[in-house]
This record gives C-alpha cells, sequence and structure tokens, in this order.
C-alpha cells in the first residue's frame, strides 16, 4: 500500500536534503549571500547615528528573507532537469504530500542558514540575540514556516515559466510581508528587553499567517501542478 | 461497468473519443482504441501530433476534456489507484542526478508502497543487468544505462501498463537493442504497452498493434498481422505527408 501523506512527504523530503547535503550547491550559496549581506550592512552602518539593537533585527530578518528565496528557487528546479517531478507525479501520493515534503526540506535549509546566521549576526552587531536563544528561535521557526510555505508554492509555480528566476521573488515577497513585520518587531523587542508580553501579539500574528499559508497554499499546490 | 466487469473482459485500456484541449488549441481529439494485456501499441506520428499529451492522459498525469477512457479498470483520469498500475518511461531519465542508481529505484519503491523496497529495487536493477553499478550516482552512467535505471524505477512496482515515450531517443545500436529485448521480455510477460516513437523499425518490433496519429487524431491504427514492416515506413509518409 503507498505510504500517506506524511510518511511520503518524510520521504521526499529526506531525498531532497541527500541531494542537497551532496550538491550543497544551494546551501552555501544562501550562506555566502547571507553572511555577505551581514558584512555589507556592517560597514554601511553608523554606529552614531543607529544603535545596534535597531539595526540588527532588520537584517536579521532581510537576509533570511532574500537568502531563502535561493533555496526555494532549487526546490522545485532539482525536479524539472530531467523531469523527475513526473515520477513524483506518477507515484500513487497524494499531490499534498510532495507540497509537504518539499515545504519540509526547505524548512530545514532556512533553519541551517539561520544556526549560522544568527551567531554571525551578534558577532558583528554585538546584540544579545544568543542569550535569548529559546525565544528567538520560537520566531525564527516560526517566520520559516510562513515563508517556507508560500515560497514553496511560489517555486512549484515559478519553476515551469522562463522567468522563473526573476518571477519566484516577485512573487514571494509580497507574501513575505506580514511574516516578516511581526517576526522582526517581535526580535526588537526581544533584544530590547521589553517583557515578553509585549511580543505574544506580534507572535500570535505570525501563528494566524503561518497557518492561514500552510493551510491555503497545501489546498492550492494540486493545482498549480496540473497541466 | 464495476472494476472486477472491465477487468474481466480483458480490455486493459479503452478509450472512446478521448480529447484534450490546451485554451483554444486541440492537443487530442476523438482518440478511440482498445488494448488487451500483453497487446502493444506502436505509436508514430510527427513532432506535435499528439503522441505525448495521448500518453500523458493514459497515465493519469493529464486530466482528458472530453471522452472517457479506462486504464488497467479505472476511469480516467484516475488517482492513486491508478497511478499505481502504470510504469511511465520518457526519453528524459526521470532520475535525480546526484543520487545513486539504486537510491532513485528504492524511492519509488517506497513511494508505491512496496514490501521490501531495498530488495525490489535490487531486483529490478538486477534484471536491467546493473547491480554492479547500483551504487554509482545516475550523473556518472552513460545515457545507456541511465535509461535502463529509468526503466528498473519505472517497472520496479510491476506495473499492469507500461507507457513509454520516445525510449529510445540518445541510445547507441547496442543500447536500442537491449532496451528492445527488454521491452520484448515485459510484453511477455503480460504488461500492455503504448510506445510512442519516431523509430519506425524499433516500434514495428515490439508492436502487436500500430498507430499513426497526426494533428491530435488517430488517422490510421492496424493491428500487428496485418502490419507490413517493408512498406510501412511508405506508408507512414504518405499520412503524414499527405494526409493520406
Amino acid at each position: 500500500m503507498a505510504p500517506s501523506t506524511l510518511p511520503a512527504a518524510l520521504l521526499i523530503a529526506r531525498k531532497d536534503l541527500a541531494i542537497e547535503f551532496r550538491t550543497r550547491t544551494a546551501f552555501f550559496s544562501a550562506l555566502v549571500f547571507a553572511l555577505l549581506g551581514i558584512v555589507i550592512f556592517f560597514f554601511a552602518w553608523d554606529p552614531t547615528a543607529v544603535s545596534p539593537l535597531d539595526l540588527a533585527p532588520g537584517v536579521l530578518w532581510g537576509i533570511f528573507t532574500f537568502s531563502g528565496l535561493l533555496g526555494l528557487q532549487r526546490s522545485f528546479s532539482l525536479e524539472q532537469s530531467d523531469r523527475a517531478i513526473d515520477a513524483l507525479l506518477g507515484a500513487p501520493i497524494s499531490r499534498e504530500s510532495i507540497y509537504l515534503g518539499k515545504a519540509i526540506a526547505n524548512l530545514v535549509f532556512v533553519a541551517a542558514v539561520q544556526v549560522i546566521a544568527i551567531p554571525a549576526v551578534q558577532l558583528f552587531y554585538g546584540v544579545p540575540l544568543l542569550e535569548h536563544a529559546a525565544m528567538l528561535a520560537l520566531i525564527a521557526l516560526m517566520a520559516a514556516i510562513g515563508l517556507v510555505a508560500v515560497g514553496t508554492l511560489f517555486s512549484a509555480m515559478a519553476v515551469n515559466t522562463k522567468l522563473a528566476e526573476m518571477l519566484l521573488p516577485v512573487l514571494s515577497l509580497p507574501f513575505f510581508v506580514p511574516i516578516v513585520i511581526p517576526a522582526a518587531q517581535a526580535t526588537a523587542r526581544l533584544l530590547s528587553g521589553r517583557p515578553a508580553s509585549e511580543s505574544v501579539g506580534w507572535l500570535k500574528l505570525l501563528l494566524a499567517f503561518d497557518i492561514v499559508f500552510v493551510v491555503a497554499c497545501m489546498l492550492a499546490f494540486p493545482y498549480t501542478i496540473e497541466e | 461497468m464495476s472494476v472486477a466487469e472491465r477487468a474481466r473482459e480483458g480490455r486493459v485500456i479503452a478509450t472512446r473519443e478521448l480529447g484534450r484541449r490546451f485554451g483554444g488549441r486541440t492537443a487530442v481529439s476523438d482518440v478511440t482504441l482498445t488494448l488487451h494485456e500483453g497487446d502493444c501499441l506502436a505509436l508514430f506520428g510527427p513532432n506535435g501530433a499528439g503522441k505525448t499529451t495521448l500518453l500523458r492522459m493514459l497515465a493519469g498525469l493529464l486530466r482528458p476534456t472530453s471522452g472517457t477512457g479506462t486504464v488497467a479498470g479505472i476511469e480516467l483520469p484516475g488517482g492513486a489507484e491508478l497511478r499505481s498500475a502504470i510504469g511511465y518511461i520518457s526519453h528524459a531519465s526521470m532520475l535525480y542526478a546526484a543520487l545513486s542508481a539504486r537510491e532513485n529505484v528504492e524511492l519509488t519503491s517506497k513511494l508505491f508502497g512496496m514490501r521490501d523496497p531495498r530488495a525490489a529495487a535490487d531486483r529490478a536493477l538486477e534484471r536491467m543487468a546493473l547491480s554492479d553499478r547500483a551504487d554509482m550516482p545516475v550523473r556518472q552512467l552513460s545515457r545507456g544505462m541511465q535509461q535502463r535505471v529509468s526503466i528498473a524505477r519505472a517497472t520496479v512496482h510491476g506495473p499492469r501498463v507500461v507507457l513509454l515515450d520516445e525510449p529510445f531517443t540518445g541510445l547507441d545500436d547496442s543500447g536500442s537493442a537491449a532496451l528492445g529485448a527488454h521491452l520484448a521480455a515485459l510484453r511477455a510477460a503480460g504488461t500492455t504497452m503504448v510506445l510512442v516513437t519516431h523509430q519506425i523499425a524499433e516500434g514495428l518490433a515490439l508492436a502487436t498493434h500500430a498507430a499513426i496519429m497526426r494533428a491530435g487524431a488517430l488517422v490510421r491504427v492496424e493491428a500487428g498481422d496485418t502490419i507490413d514492416p517493408a512498406t510501412y515506413l511508405t506508408v507512414y509518409r504518405e499520412h503524414v505527408t499527405h494526409g493520406a
């Protein structure tokens, strides 16, 4: 009997991560992009005009957003090179499991970039990110779920077009805004030592968008891959 | 008609006026054909004739916009049950270049819910004489070997129907001969096949039925015992060029 949605999704995610682990192209591209972004912002920054606590959340979420796009771009392009997507579509598994598997792999990818980029931001800007590691990890995870949910869907839509590399950011970035704003706001409050209760509202908003995006994108996905 | 009744009739593929439009363009129109267990239809036609579209409809990858059809007793466009009865092979390998041959085939056997995916993958690769290359990344294999891995992938679950879209593309003579032998063995085992190809000799060598498709329609269909391989190329050219 063919696997149900979650086991099939895990098979697909494991396959994607195995390919990325062997080729490492997207991960290193995203990581280099993230680190370069941190360095460029650092040299463009005037510490006498803007405090690091004000700047760091913006830098952090700016680089996560754009470096994540590099991984999302690759998500479905690796299925296109030899039409491997046809083998997935021809398997007796649900379309939703393909989406979910891709999203899980993308989530691991984004999280891996975050794990390296967050200490780098602390190092350059001297902000106490790691002192709030647990809370920051929660914010990062919630934001990553939203970014990946939207980005995975648009990656599937864009990959069949001639302008895939341009189309993915154009489609995705407007939908990233409601994720990035609460994530950056919650991070800013966290870093400035404000009580956790001040971040709860932003986290609730983030959770609401996560739920909406995950459900809507999973429902929409089968229609994006039907010809 | 129930699945059991259709299966009893022995018709593995049966379509009636099957068609597909993309917007205002008709890709396939009014395709009616019947194939039984062990039949092999060689489908010829120029580029853009609608052969791949027809194959993708039979594979459950594309929804027909008109007509009806059953494959392995399941109504098109079908779902997971239909896809589990089909093996689909095309000129694209549908493999992941960074994974080994075994990993590619094993992934498919897991997705098809095989009880022992590893053993099933090993058996499929052994049938394709690829056991000694099983752990090599696909990108290091020759085009012919990749095609054999692709066949192992598409047949690992023992499908009743195998759909082949220009499988001989890019193969040298020995590769084509080996592929032909594998497909003949599949047909002998009772697998029903639809073979889309531009290579008329290879196609006819396997076929129990032959058909020519032009502008989305089947313009000539005949059973194997009435086909004359010596003159078929001429017949094909007449139909394609002059619309005989």
